[in-house]
């Protein structure tokens, strides 16, 4: 069972896959993950593991957190997440590496979106806006929020320009195209939230649609398998012979006609 | 860019022969079907090379029983088992698209 990783996305760049299909990848960076504290069911209520990630200054790091790495034994660490755990893990059993993962998992990934400023409603919510020509004086405006005096208000949630990106972002059910161990790289498939150098934290995927496919499948196949057992039922058996014999009989025609015309 | 993504590409590249704009080629694709993969060869003109490193792509035209087809081919797909020239073709230019209104004799050779 894999935990989760802390990394730093590289970069996207394109790999075939199996079937020689050409998939786009994010190349996420995830080595040397360091185990800094397990807590603990007794001890803080519940279980997981704080991971720490890319080195830092000692100078930058407050009393508290300095005090954390001394006790993991280890160098501060500039991005430090915690990941929940069911239950106790002891400290031979966290696997941090990235061959935790492997090609064909599913993964979730979080890091925070580039920020795009104040920008209006055509970007930031997918209006349409209005008209580009034709005497039209209007073209990226929100245009009408609500109605008259029922309800005399704006409904809440209504679309309006404001500030857009630079937030906390899940991207759910990325695949896992190819774990390379050498370079302690990840390839994930598709984009994933954030500029090149930013931080992200890899987790199993909360929803498990390799499971799903795979129940899917299975199902399909299941289906398929006890239609080609079930016997045919009498009526349908007459109904294609009657078929067939239409069939001949239409071929026959033109036969025929010919025949007669000579 | 980075050395990382370098690798990966550089991993992936193949020697894709020498051919240039104007060749007669014949492109081995493979073909999967089913459970079984059979070579399937495409015939025509290179009428045209598009993009760097691993977005790198080629046209071949042919002329199918009277009518042109084009089909594109990632220089590095691993779908594509070789590509064998015919003959060597004198183009003057980096793209043949004038052969699309050509007819006959004439869309099938490159003579400038």
């Amino acid at each position: 069972m894999s935990i989760g990783l802390l990394g730093q996305k590289i970069g996207m760049t394109s790999v075939y896959d199996a079937n020689g299909r050409m998939r786009p990848v994010t190349v996420i960076a995830a080595g040397d993950n360091v185990l800094l504290r397990r807590l603990t069911n007794d001890n803080d209520g519940y279980s997981a593991v704080q991971v720490g990630f890319d080195v830092q200054k000692e100078s930058r790091v407050n009393k508290a957190e300095l005090g954390i790495f001394k006790a993991a034994n280890a160098e501060p660490k500039k991005f430090v997440r915690e990941f929940r755990l069911e239950h106790d893990l002891a400290e031979g059993d966290v696997d941090l590496s990235v061959t935790q993962f492997h090609a064909g998992d599913f993964v979730d990934v979080t890091g925070r979106s580039k920020g795009k400023g104040f920008q209006g409603v055509m970007k930031k919510h997918n209006f349409h806006g209005q008209g580009a020509a034709h005497g039209s004086k209007t073209h990226r405006r929100n245009g009408a929020i609500g109605n008259r005096s029922t309800p005399g208000r704006i409904w809440k949630n209504m679309g309006m320009p404001g500030h857009l990106g630079d937030e906390r972002v899940t991207v759910q059910n990325l695949e896992v195209l190819q774990v390379r161990e050498a370079e302690k790289v990840i390839l994930i498939s598709g984009a994933v939230p954030g500029a090149n150098g930013s931080y992200v934290v890899v987790r199993p995927a909360l929803k498990n649609p390799g499971a799903r496919i795979a129940a899917h499948r299975a199902h399909a196949k299941a289906e398929q398998e006890a239609l080609a057992k079930k016997p045919k039922k009498a009526g349908e058996v007459a109904a294609e012979k009657a078929a067939q014999a239409k069939e001949a009989a239409r071929k026959a025609e033109p036969a025929k006609q010919e025949a007669e015309a000579k | 860019m980075n050395r990382i993504i370098d690798l990966i590409e550089q991993e992936q590249k193949k020697d894709a022969g020498d051919f240039s704009v104007g060749d007669s080629v014949r492109v081995h694709t493979r073909v999967i079907e089913g459970d079984k993969e059979r070579i399937q060869i495409f015939q025509g003109i290179v009428i045209g090379r598009k993009g760097r490193g691993m977005n790198e792509t080629f046209t071949v035209r042919r002329i199918s029983y009277g009518e042109g087809v084009e089909r594109v081919f990632p220089v590095n797909s691993p779908r594509i088992a070789k590509i064998e020239v015919e003959t060597k073709g004198r183009a003057r230019r980096a793209k043949l698209n004038y052969l699309r209104t050509r007819k006959g004799k004439e869309a099938t050779a490159v003579r400038e």
